[in-house]
């Protein structure tokens, strides 16, 4: 199985985009599961959403503890939370960040890392406002690349059902994809 | 047939849809919410058919469907805990003016301390209503019940509301993979509700009229007698479903590796389905033990409890709320069940996951330990009810 934890602060879409990372992966014949870690919400407080992908059927309804993949929707939360908390040896944590990896890794150290400016993605793609741009779909174009569980296709497939602005939010994706950059591992 | 990814919330709201309810009243309430918002949804988009009834209050909600069941009409819907609570006399009501409405409950803690998260409290003290009672594991058994649960309420030797339970969070806001039949099966399995006792202006009848003694208990007697029906129907319902789209929930209860069980945990809702995993994972290491889940509360599913009776060596029953005064509802009820046959293995209470506290893996194989020195050793310092993972270190085994 592989398991998925993303953070975020209310208003940006974290829980959607844990929704939208197990849509792709059901649309490639996996069972999954998405849900948000079950608090109360608020805008701008952290936010904790989980995805399970597996080949077979997924019976176990606990939370995530030890993920192979992190995912953090803005960069400011990697002083808030501790996000690498549980990461399985050789897992990946993607970061929404502007900044390098050497600036990154000076905060959190894992085992392999990725990095895309979603923000800028987002904002360009007019998603959501400059002050508070929606970046979920834009990161999980970004997780499609980093970690090749995903098609991109599926990814667009997936974002293509939302209700609002699919079609920008899918060339976010995409836009995010290919500006993905991977440090360590293989 | 399609395969959709769904909330709980939505599976019960498109289970209603599937179910082509007439009337549904229902009133908001975390982590109910997002039932009553996907039914709005589906009638804007024209693709549920119904009177849907902005109410007041849970109490009105539940009025309103039994008023509409009583004039021939399918009703439905939904709460969760204090409005469970609320609901309360009118579920009496519902239950003995015999109108099959089904509810669907998201289980959530009681307040206070205040809490919106899995609890089995509400739906536990609601056993005396005369409501049928099922348990879901998952997504897909949620709309599936919705479905099977009017065909078994409906029926004129039955004649009973029912309420349908998943846990808050665990299944209400967890999407999942859910398998959506054709409508023309569903319609062919479901016809619609033909009452045999109804409001009609042509035809006047009385219902629900005051009554002296020598008749009240008849009544009652009969209230029994049509639950008593239910156990048999919902049995065949389940194999009748099964036929049509290959799913089965084992009727009264959904036993996984129980045949030759020496260690059995017996419980309700998602904790047990994490519990099968956990099951698999010991047999392989060549330990004997099954999961009973339970899938009917009410009536209760005496005879299935008497099959781990004849094979356990212990049973250990998880419990996700307590009746304050001895051990958990579900502890109380099945050992109640073993006292006069012929077999009775000794039974653990482990109070646990209550106020939404995660169950894991690694606890539920902590009680199959536990249960296996209770089958040796017999109780320990705890005795037979265990509040397990207490912050007091009680459970020192278990990390929370």
């Amino acid at each position: 199985m592989i398991e998925v934890r993303f953070h975020g602060r209310g208003g940006q879409g974290a829980v959607v985009a844990s929704r939208l990372l197990a849509d792709a992966a059901f649309r490639e014949g996996k069972d999954v599961q998405a849900f948000p870690y079950f608090g109360v919400e608020r805008r701008g407080a952290p936010v904790t959403a989980f995805t399970k992908i597996d080949d077979k059927r997924i019976r176990d309804k606990s939370m995530i503890y030890e993920p192979d993949y992190v995912v953090v929707l803005e960069r400011s939360l990697l002083q808030a939370v501790n996000v690498m908390e549980g990461l399985r040896p050789n897992g990946m944590v993607l970061v929404n960040t502007e900044e390098g990896p050497d600036v990154i890794r000076k905060i959190i150290d894992p085992p392999r890392l990725a990095t895309v400016n979603a923000t800028k993605i987002a904002i360009s793609n007019k998603l959501g406002t400059s002050v508070q741009p929606i970046v979920n779909t834009a990161i999980v174009g970004a997780f499609a690349k980093a970690t090749g569980i995903v098609s991109i296709e599926s990814v667009e497939a997936a974002i293509m059902t939302l209700p609002r602005s699919p079609e920008r939010n899918a060339k976010a994706a995409r836009e995010a994809y290919e500006a993905t950059s991977k440090y360590g591992g293989e | 047939m399609v395969k959709e990814l769904l909330t709980g919330n939505k599976a019960t709201a498109y289970g209603a849809m599937y179910a082509r309810a007439q009337v549904i009243a229902a009133y908001p309430i975390t982590p109910q919410t997002t039932i009553v918002e996907e039914i709005a949804e589906l009638i804007a988009a024209k693709r549920l058919n119904t009177q849907y009834m902005k109410v007041e209050s849970e109490h009105s909600a539940m009025a309103a469907c039994v008023a509409a069941s009583n004039t021939g009409a399918r009703a439905f819907t939904a709460t969760s805990s204090h409005g469970l609570a609320l609901m309360h006399e009118v579920l009496m009501w519902a239950a003995g003016a015999r109108t099959p409405v089904v509810l669907v409950n998201v289980n959530r803690a009681m307040g206070p301390p205040w809490s919106v998260y899995a609890d089995h409290q509400d739906a536990m003290a609601q056993r005396d209503t005369g409501l049928i009672q099922y348990w879901c594991e998952n997504n897909q058994e949620i709309f599936d019940t919705v479905i099977t649960a009017f065909k078994v309420s409906e029926n004129k030797d039955v004649l009973l509301p029912a309420m349908i339970n998943q846990d808050a969070f665990f299944l209400s806001h967890t999407s999942e993979p859910v398998d959506l039949p054709d409508q023309e099966a569903v319609d062919q399995f479901l016809p619609s509700y033909d009452a045999p006792y109804k409001l009609d202006v042509d035809k006047p009848t009385g219902f629900g009229s005051f009554i002296m003694p020598p008749q009240y208990m008849e009544f009652r007697a009969h209230m029994a007698g049509g639950m008593e029906n239910a156990r048999a129907l919902i049995r065949k319902v389940d194999k009748e479903w099964e036929e049509l789209t290959g799913r089965s929930y084992g009727g009264m209860m959904d036993m996984y590796r129980c045949e030759d069980a020496e260690l059995i945990l017996f419980g309700a809702g998602t904790m047990m389905s994490t519990a099968k995993d956990v099951v698999d994972e010991m047999r392989k290491e060549g330990r004997k033990v099954g999961i009973a889940r339970l899938r009917v509360f009410r009536p209760f599913p005496v005879d299935e409890v008497r099959y781990l009776a004849d094979r356990a060596r212990a049973i250990g029953i998880l419990d996700r709320t307590f009746t304050f005064g001895y051990g958990g509802p579900l502890f109380n009820e099945t050992n109640s069940q073993m006292y006069n046959y012929r077999n009775r293995p000794p039974t653990k209470n482990y109070i646990i996951g209550v106020g939404g506290r995660d169950v894991r893996k690694k606890h539920i194989r902590a009680l199959f330990n536990d249960l296996e020195k209770v089958a040796k050793e017999g109780y320990g310092k705890e005795g037979e009810v265990h509040w397990w993972g207490l912050l007091d270190g009680s459970t020192p085994e278990v990390e929370l």
